[in-house]
C-alpha cells in the first residue's frame, strides 16, 4: 500500500487508488471503514482526531482526493472540519453520522458536504465516492471559469474601450441583459422553490455583488479574509455567511489559478502562441493540457463517460488561426468508461454530457495532470487567449479558446464581452460552446454557461447558490443553456453574457448536443456534471471548423440567435445519437 | 465432535443470533470483508468494540450519576455509544439505545437509568454469545485441518 496519502494522483484507471483521508473517533468503526474502501482498492489513511485529519492534509495539500468525515468529533465540530477542508483545501468531504435527522444532514450540506452517510455504512455507498471527486473536479473548472468571466466582465465595464464595436456592443448587451437577469434571479434566488431538502436560497453571484465581494476581500486584506468579515462588510442583507464562504472558496482558487497562469504565461510566454505544442490546428487537440486543467487532478479520469468516447478535446478550435492554443483540452476519449453516464434522458441529458466532455478530459486530466505541467502552462491559456485573440479576431475562435478550458467555443462568449485586456479569459463555461463542432455538434454553449453560472442549466434560472455547487441540490438547477439570450442564466456568472455569444454560435450550430450537463449521472451529479461537461463537450467542438460558426455573425446577432437556438436546443438536450456523431465531429484530431 | 457437526453447529448458533435479533445486517457485511488479508476480521472488530465500549459505557454511568443531570451530555455519551455499537450490528443493544435517547430527549431520568441498565445486560449477554460463537468456528476450523 502507498504511504499516507502523500502520493500523486494515480495514473490508473479511475477510481482505483483514489486516495481517501477517514475521520472518526471510534477506533471500530474506522477500522471497518478502513476494510471497506482497501476493498474498493482506495488508498486509505485514518484519523482519530479531526485537528490532525487538518494536519495531515495541510501537510500535503495534494496528497488527498477526497474526506470522509464523521460529525460527532471530540475535538471539534465535524462541520467545523468540513469548512476547513472546503476551504483550505476545496476537496470534496462526505460526512457520516448514526443521526440521520434531516435537521442535521441538512446541516452539512449547507456547510458544503457532498454527501451524508448514514451509519451502519454500507459498502456500496463507500465505493461510489469517487463521483464526489470527480463532480468537484468538474465544476471546479466551471466556478473557476465563471469568475474568470465575471472579472472580465468588471474590467471590461470599466472601461474597455475596445474599438471593436462588436465587443462593445456584445458587451452592453451583455451587461444590460446580466443586469436585468440579475435583477431577476436576485429574486429568484430569494425564492428557494427548488427541489432540494435544503431549500436554500440561491445566490446568483452577480458581477456587481462579486464586485463588492472582491472590494470587501481587499479590504479586509487577502489573508486575514474570513466569510464573516467579508460577510459584514459587503453590507448585503439577504447574503449569508454560506454563500460568501463558498464563493470564497471559489475566489481563492481561481486567484491561485491565475497566480499560475501568470508565472507560467511569464515563462512560457503566453500559451497563446501558436506554437504551442499542441499544434495549432484544432486537429491536434488532444492531448495537450487538455484543458483539464482543473479537472486534471480529477481523478476522475475516466469518468467513464459512458461511451461516447467523446474525446472532447477542446482544443482550441483555434486551429484556424494562430494560436488558439490555449485552450487544447484534451479531452481524452475515454469513453467507455462507465461513468455512469446517463445521457439519454432528456431531462438529464446534459449530465451525460456532460460527462462526456469530463470523461473524456478526465481522462485527459489523467494524462494531462502529469504532463500537464510540462506542456504548457497552457492550461491557462484558456483565458489567456481569449483575450488576445479576440482584439484581434474577434472570431469565434478566440471565445472557445480562451474560455473554455474544456473545450466548447461557447466560451467564447468571453471574448465578446469584451475582454479587451487579457483578464481572465472569461471562461465561464461557455467557451466550450461547441462551436467549433463546425455543426454537427450541437455543442452547447450552453453547457459552459451553464455551469459556471451556476450550472444553472435548468431553464428555471434557479440561480445556484455557489455552495451548492458542492451538493446535489446543485442539480437542480440551472441547466442555463439559457445564457444566451436571457443571461437568464443568472448570471451568477457574469459569464453567462459571454456565454451568450458563444452560445449563439453554438446554437446556431445546434448544439443539441444535449450536453446538457445537467444530466448527470446521478443526483448528484447533475449538477455538477454539467459544468465539468460542458467543457469537455466544448472543446471537441472547437476544433471542428469553426469558421462556419464564426460566419454567424457572432457577436452581433448572437444574442437573439442563441436565445432561441438555446432555448430550442435545450429541449432537447442530450440526444445519444448526437452525442456519437458530435464525438465523430469533435475527433477531427 | 466431528467436522460436520462442528461446523452444523457453527451455522445453527449463527443463524439463531440473527433469527433471535442480536445481531443485523451489519454482522454479515463484516463477515463479507472478511478475507485472506483479514481472515479474522470480524473477531477483531467485534474484540475492538467491546474494549472501546468499556470505556463509553463509563461515560455515561458518569454523566448519569453526575447531578444536576446533563441530558445534553447524556445523550452525546449515547450517541457515541449507539454509533459504536452499530458498527458490529448489535441490535437489541442498539434499541436499547434509541430508547434511551427518548427518555434523555423528555428528560426522564429514571427511564434513562432503567434503560441504561437494559442495555448494560444486552451488552453483556451479546459478547459471551459472540465469544461461544467464535469459540465454535475456531474448533470448527481447526477440525478441518486436523
Amino acid at each position: 500500500m502507498m504511504d499516507n496519502g502523500f502520493s500523486s494522483p494515480r495514473k490508473d484507471a479511475f477510481p482505483v487508488g483514489l486516495r481517501v483521508l477517514v475521520v472518526d473517533d471510534d477506533p471500530t468503526w474506522l477500522k471497518i471503514l478502513e476494510k471497506m474502501l482497501r476493498k474498493c482498492s482506495y488508498e486509505v489513511t485514518t484519523c482519530g482526531l479531526a485537528r490532525d485529519a487538518l494536519h495531515l492534509l495541510r501537510e500535503r495539500k495534494d496528497g488527498y482526493d477526497i474526506v470522509i468525515s464523521d460529525v460527532n468529533m471530540p475535538d471539534m465540530d465535524g462541520f467545523k472540519l468540513l469548512e476547513h477542508v472546503g476551504l483550505e483545501m476545496d476537496l470534496p468531504v462526505i460526512m457520516m453520522s448514526v443521526d440521520g435527522e434531516t435537521s442535521q444532514v441538512m446541516k452539512g450540506v449547507q456547510h458544503g458536504a457532498c454527501d451524508y452517510l448514514l451509519k451502519p455504512i454500507r459498502m456500496k455507498e463507500l465505493r461510489n465516492i469517487w463521483q464526489h471527486v470527480l463532480r468537484k473536479k468538474i465544476n471546479e473548472v466551471r466556478d473557476i471559469e465563471i469568475l474568470e468571466g465575471m472579472e472580465s466582465i468588471q474590467m471590461a465595464r470599466n472601461g474597455l474601450d475596445q474599438s471593436n464595436d462588436g465587443h462593445l456592443l456584445c458587451g452592453e448587451d451583455l451587461t444590460s441583459v446580466k443586469k436585468r437577469k440579475d435583477v431577476e434571479s436576485k429574486h429568484d434566488d430569494k425564492d428557494p422553490g427548488d427541489n432540494s431538502s435544503t431549500k436554500k436560497a440561491r445566490v446568483v453571484w452577480s458581477v456587481d455583488l462579486h464586485q463588492k465581494f472582491v472590494e470587501a476581500v481587499n479590504q479586509i486584506g487577502f489573508d486575514k479574509v474570513g466569510p464573516k468579515k467579508i460577510l459584514d462588510l459587503m453590507n448585503v442583507p439577504w447574503l449569508t455567511r454560506e454563500n460568501v464562504a463558498s464563493h470564497l472558496q471559489k475566489y481563492r482558487l481561481y486567484l491561485s489559478r491565475l497566480q499560475k497562469e501568470n508565472d507560467t504565461k511569464i515563462s512560457v510566454g503566453g500559451i497563446k502562441h501558436s506554437d504551442s505544442p499542441l499544434g495549432d490546428s484544432a486537429n491536434s487537440f488532444g492531448t495537450q493540457n487538455s484543458i483539464n486543467i482543473q479537472q486534471n487532478d480529477v481523478s476522475s479520469r475516466s469518468c467513464g463517460f459512458s461511451g461516447n468516447s467523446l474525446l472532447v478535446q477542446n482544443v482550441e478550435p483555434r486551429s484556424h488561426d494562430n494560436d488558439r492554443k490555449g485552450i487544447v483540452s484534451k479531452i481524452v476519449a475515454e469513453p467507455k468508461r462507465a461513468l455512469t453516464v446517463e445521457v439519454p434522458d432528456p431531462h438529464k441529458p446534459r449530465s451525460s454530457q456532460m460527462e462526456f466532455g469530463h470523461s473524456l478530459t478526465s481522462s485527459a486530466s489523467e494524462v494531462n495532470y502529469a504532463e500537464y505541467d510540462s506542456n504548457f502552462p497552457t492550461k491557462f491559456s484558456w483565458w489567456e487567449i481569449p483575450q488576445s485573440r479576440l482584439k484581434q479576431e474577434q472570431k469565434p475562435l478566440h471565445l472557445d479558446d480562451g474560455f473554455s478550458h474544456l473545450t466548447w467555443p461557447g466560451k467564447q462568449q468571453h471574448i465578446q464581452v469584451d475582454y479587451p485586456q487579457p483578464a481572465p479569459p472569461i471562461i465561464s463555461g461557455s467557451s466550450v460552446t461547441g462551436r467549433g463542432m463546425g455543426g454537427s455538434v450541437k455543442i452547447k454553449p450552453l453547457y459552459d454557461e451553464c455551469r459556471k453560472n451556476g450550472s444553472q442549466v435548468s431553464s428555471t434560472e434557479s440561480t445556484i447558490e455557489a455552495s451548492h455547487v458542492q451538493t446535489k441540490t446543485y442539480k437542480v438547477n440551472h441547466q442555463t443553456f439559457e445564457p444566451i439570450s436571457t443571461n437568464t442564466s443568472s448570471l451568477k456568472n457574469q459569464a453567462s453574457n459571454l456565454r451568450c455569444i458563444s452560445d449563439l454560435e453554438s446554437a446556431q450550430k445546434n448544439i443539441n448536443w444535449g450536453m446538457s450537463p445537467f444530466a448527470t449521472l446521478d443526483d448528484d451529479f447533475q449538477v455538477r456534471w454539467v459544468q465539468g461537461d460542458c467543457y469537455a463537450m466544448n472543446l471537441g467542438l472547437e476544433n471542428i471548423d469553426f469558421p462556419e460558426y464564426f460566419d454567424r455573425g457572432l457577436l452581433a446577432d448572437v444574442p437573439t440567435h442563441l436565445y432561441d437556438a438555446v432555448s430550442f436546443d435545450y429541449q432537447n438536450l442530450y440526444d445519444p445519437t448526437e452525442c456519437s456523431l458530435i464525438e465523430q465531429g469533435l475527433f477531427i484530431a | 465432535m466431528d467436522r460436520r457437526h462442528l461446523r452444523q453447529q457453527v451455522t445453527y448458533v449463527r443463524k439463531s443470533l440473527f433469527d433471535q435479533g442480536y445481531l443485523d445486517d451489519q454482522f454479515m457485511q463484516l463477515e463479507d470483508l472478511q478475507d485472506d488479508a483479514n481472515p479474522n476480521f470480524v473477531e477483531e472488530i467485534v474484540a475492538s468494540f467491546y474494549s472501546d465500549s468499556a470505556r463509553l459505557i463509563q461515560n455515561i454511568e458518569q454523566a448519569l450519576v453526575s447531578r444536576p443531570v446533563d441530558f445534553g451530555k447524556l445523550d452525546d455519551c449515547m450517541h457515541q455509544f449507539k454509533g459504536s455499537s452499530s458498527s458490529i450490528g448489535a441490535k437489541k443493544v442498539n434499541m436499547e439505545c434509541s430508547q434511551f435517547r427518548e427518555y434523555c430527549c423528555a428528560g426522564n431520568i429514571e427511564g434513562c437509568i432503567r434503560t441504561f441498565q437494559q442495555i448494560k445486560q444486552e451488552h453483556a449477554t451479546l459478547r459471551k454469545k459472540l465469544e461461544n460463537f467464535f469459540q465454535l468456528a475456531r474448533q470448527a476450523g481447526q477440525a478441518e485441518t486436523a
